[in-house]
């Protein structure tokens, strides 16, 4: 089984399995990737009201900040466009080891 | 995202249906598209694409940004011929991320113990096949060499279209075998689908090696398969 087809590991699934236990949640998803980024379009990280996640964007780089963006989302409602890339070319603190550059857009489930 | 697109989305994929969704990243209104959907415009032709290649990202169309999440099914091989080759390839292709069942009807052949931990299925293919049919995300490897188990499932993937289709025997063999799967009304342009023999070659010369020149026959028919406009 691999990553999509199994439910364990699968963010969807994951997704739909906290849905159905009442858990707010926000859904963070790589719309966008220049040069090496570790995790290709597509690719979920499922957040949750008390900073639960699971799945990734990136190999980890980025996840602290994407969560913290979640959290935002959850509250609001307002789906946000992030972008990282190495640090010092953009405003984020954060960056991809990598040298690539990606676009996050999270959004509430709900 | 709708929390009833969620549970579409996810049904979907666990029917091996290849779906794509929707977002409109402009205001975050999204929705679930089924190959074969009708979409029009320029969205439709982007849906369309995005279907065939298997590829997910932002398009633009009527002036808007939307991104499109491709949701393929997971490829999967089965194995007709629960033989030494079927041994080695089994392990082999899970190693490489494949779900991999192996349907052999003779229970000689088709035991636990030559097969520990793969899907095995001690049947005719004919039944096997009615109940967990084939599909386009499907390789379909034929190797008992015995008319009475292969022809079934090759005619089988022809029709469905399987990504790969591959028979091992000799071309001798495989002569008859297109002379059968003729008389059984599929055209020479459809049998020529058929890797015969079947793998790459690379000169493999023990069951194992076999199953290394079949999984990269397979590897490659995924990942090389035509697009439309590349004249294929």
């Amino acid at each position: 089984m691999d990553e999509a087809t199994d439910d364990r590991l699968d963010p969807l699934a994951v997704a739909e399995r906290w849905m159905d236990e009442g858990r707010t949640l926000a859904l963070a998803t790589v719309v966008e990737t220049w040069g090496s980024a570790p995790r290709p379009a597509g690719s979920h990280l499922v957040i949750d009201g008390d900073g639960n996640f699971h799945g990734s964007v990136s190999g980890g780089c980025v996840e602290g900040a994407v969560i913290g963006e979640a959290m935002e989302v959850i509250g609001d409602g307002e789906p946000r466009m992030l972008e990282f890339g190495v640090a010092d070319e953009t405003a984020w603190r954060v960056g991809l080891s990598c040298g690539g550059r990606i676009r996050v857009y999270v959004e509430r489930i709900g | 995202m709708d929390p009833y697109l969620l549970r579409k989305l996810n049904r979907e994929r666990a029917a091996r249906r290849a779906v794509i969704h929707l977002t409109d990243l402009g205001d975050g209104r999204d929705r679930v598209i089924r190959e074969g959907d009708p979409v029009a415009g320029d969205l439709g032709a982007a849906v369309a694409a995005a279907f065939r290649s298997g590829r997910s990202g932002i398009v633009a169309a009527e002036g808007r940004e939307f991104f499109l999440n491709v949701h393929l099914p997971p490829a999967r091989i089965v194995v007709i011929g629960a033989v030494h080759i079927s041994q080695a390839l089994a392990v082999m292709a899970r190693t490489a991320g494949f779900d991999v069942t192996v349907i052999d009807p003779r229970t000689a052949f088709a035991t636990e113990e030559r097969f520990a931990g793969v899907d095995l299925v001690a049947d005719w293919p004919e039944d096997v096949l009615k109940a967990r049919p084939l599909d386009a995300y499907t390789a379909l490897v034929a190797v008992t060499h015995d008319p009475k188990i292969d022809d079934f499932p090759l005619s089988a993937a022809l029709k469905t279209g399987c990504f790969y289709i591959g028979a091992l025997g000799s071309r001798k063999t495989h002569a008859r075998r297109v002379e059968r799967l003729t008389a059984l009304g599929h055209g020479a342009d459809e049998i020529a689908r058929i890797s015969a023999p079947i793998g790459l070659d690379i000169g493999a010369a023990n069951p194992a090696e076999i199953a290394v020149a079949i999984l990269a026959d397979i590897v490659r028919a995924l990942r090389r398969r035509p697009l439309a406009g590349d004249g294929a």
